[in-house]
């Protein structure tokens, strides 16, 4: 930790003790929350979402291949992150370090355990052709709160995601007329907080995840359920800070589901 | 993947392996069997085989690691090609990346870092037969590995994952019971404080039954906990006696 995080530290958690925050938000305020869908046309599905200032813009790729022997009925997910280093000082180039990871499985695992995608529609024979489903996600300015941006980012993509037609003859996989979208039945939000001095934080900015004791990541489905939780950082929660975030989470996870779903 | 009613357990709340729903799978630890690492443990839990050994704290390679004010943590968790069913390659996957980073900060938040600044303690854990579970008894036994090899903590901590099958919440998944039921939430906790140092959810929980995955996980911690402590006390009369000697 920096000097100067030091000495904010101070300042921000003084501030969290009496419920407010050094950028003027309250405990449970999120940043503005802006999406924009199809802005790569290349792409089959793509998003572009700010949070505060952080930016991640999310592509979705889709491709044939062989389905995992455990599930040979169902379309495949994977779900990559790249940090690139122009979204930050800290960001190096290379292969994905295990932040990039942690933030990739952390977004896959509210799209898949929601079951957002009906897999099992994007089979096309079973045990040997299935579509694949490449979301990639692209870091483009880190101001905190990587996870929440990104599973926004990633699912407004999805929803925007247009793919050809394939079918099969004659044992090929052929390409027909026309688009179809992809077959979406739920839409998971994740949403993030960081216990600095005792408090709660939602949608923490850069400077509160530097001086964060802790972090936990609360993804919503539609029903309310919770379909994924991360928690990370090097320090602790108690029972009672895990259910007033879940709660918490709740809300807010209807609120931002109404930027993406009518 | 539709599934006969009663498969994983039945109305009676028997699991397949025949345990109630609070209990745990058969544990056995040992503390202190590899003779070149500073501290070691080896727990079997269930069918999981895991071996933990910690280096350290001792210079950190390479240096500009080095942290001025702390030690640095460093940790591996590692599954053995022929733990599993399918080969697994020895490669580090991103999952054995994921766990490595959250094990690494379930036990960070016992140890007094603070201690020992410009040095590193490793932690290596080796999966060597996985069943479901491996990160939280990986945890369970590294915690003792970082106690036998000496170094200063806060207290021992302990893991369990609580589940859902068939819409009842479990103690303690093994591997059939975690890839065919409906939810999974690990936790790690240090009992003396109070404190939750891992927590991780998938599958799909409503708030309710959430809290009491979480109740019931900590109950299974501190049943590991006192299971650690045991093995440590039972190292330790060992010690004496061949000290007497």
């Amino acid at each position: 930790m920096s000097m100067i995080i030091r000495v904010k530290q101070q300042q921000i958690a003084q501030l969290m003790s009496k419920g407010k925050r050094l950028d003027g938000r309250e405990l449970n305020d999120y940043r503005e929350i802006k999406v924009e869908m199809g802005v790569i046309e290349k792409a089959e599905g793509s998003a572009r979402v700010l949070l505060g200032k952080t930016e991640v813009l999310v592509g979705v790729k889709i491709g044939i291949g062989k389905p995992f022997p455990d599930t040979p009925n169902e379309g495949v997910l994977t779900v990559n992150v790249e940090l690139v280093p122009l979204a930050s000082p800290t960001f190096e180039p290379g292969p994905p370090k295990e932040d990039a990871i942690e933030l990739a499985r952390v977004v896959d695992r509210g799209i898949r355990e929601s079951k957002a995608i009906d897999l099992e529609k994007l089979c096309l024979e079973p045990g040997k052709n299935v579509l694949i489903v490449f979301v990639d996600v692209y870091v483009l300015n880190y101001d905190g709160n990587l996870i929440d941006a990104s599973a926004i980012a990633t699912l407004a993509a999805l929803l925007n995601t247009k793919m050809f037609k394939y079918e099969v003859e004659e044992g090929e996989v052929k390409v027909k007329p026309g688009y179809t979208p992809l077959p979406m039945q739920n839409y998971p939000i994740a949403v993030t907080f960081a216990k600095i001095n005792g408090k709660l934080a939602v949608d923490p900015w850069l400077e509160e995840e530097q001086v964060m004791d802790a972090r936990l990541t609360i993804t919503i489905e539609k029903e309310g359920k919770i379909c994924a939780v991360q928690k990370g950082g090097t320090g602790y929660f108690t029972t009672e800070y895990i259910l007033e975030a879940a709660k918490i989470a709740k809300e807010k996870a209807s609120e931002i589901r109404k930027l993406l779903v009518k | 993947m539709p599934k006969a009613e009663g498969k994983l357990i039945d109305k009676d709340s028997v699991r397949i392996d025949g345990r109630k729903f609070n209990e745990l799978r058969p544990t056995t630890i040992q503390i202190g069997i590899l003779s070149n690492a500073d501290g070691s443990a080896y727990i079997e839990q269930g069918k999981n085989k895991i071996l933990t050994a910690v280096y350290g704290p001792h210079e950190v390679h390479p240096k500009h690691l080095a942290l001025p004010d702390r030690s640095r943590l460093r940790c591996r968790y590692h599954m053995a090609p022929f733990s599993v069913d399918e080969r697994k390659s020895p490669a580090p996957s991103r999952r054995e990346v994921e766990l490595s980073k959250v094990i690494r900060e379930a036990l960070e938040p016992s140890i007094f870092l603070e201690y020992y600044p410009r040095t590193s303690i490793d932690l290596f854990i080796e999966v060597l037969q996985a069943n479901g579970g491996t990160r939280c008894a990986g945890i369970t036994a590294a915690s003792l590995a970082l106690a036998d090899a000496g170094v200063p903590m806060r207290d021992l901590t302990a893991a369990c994952a609580a589940g859902k099958l068939e819409g009842q919440l479990v103690l303690d998944l093994n591997d059939s019971e975690d890839k065919e039921g409906e939810a999974d939430v690990p936790l790690a906790y240090m009992p003396n404080l109070n404190a939750i140092t891992l927590l991780q959810m998938d599958g799909q929980l409503t708030l309710e039954e959430f809290e009491k995955a979480i109740k019931l996980s900590l109950e299974g911690c501190t049943q590991l906990y006192k299971m650690q402590k045991e093995a440590l006390k039972t190292k330790y009369v060992v010690v004496k006696e061949e000290v007497k000697e």
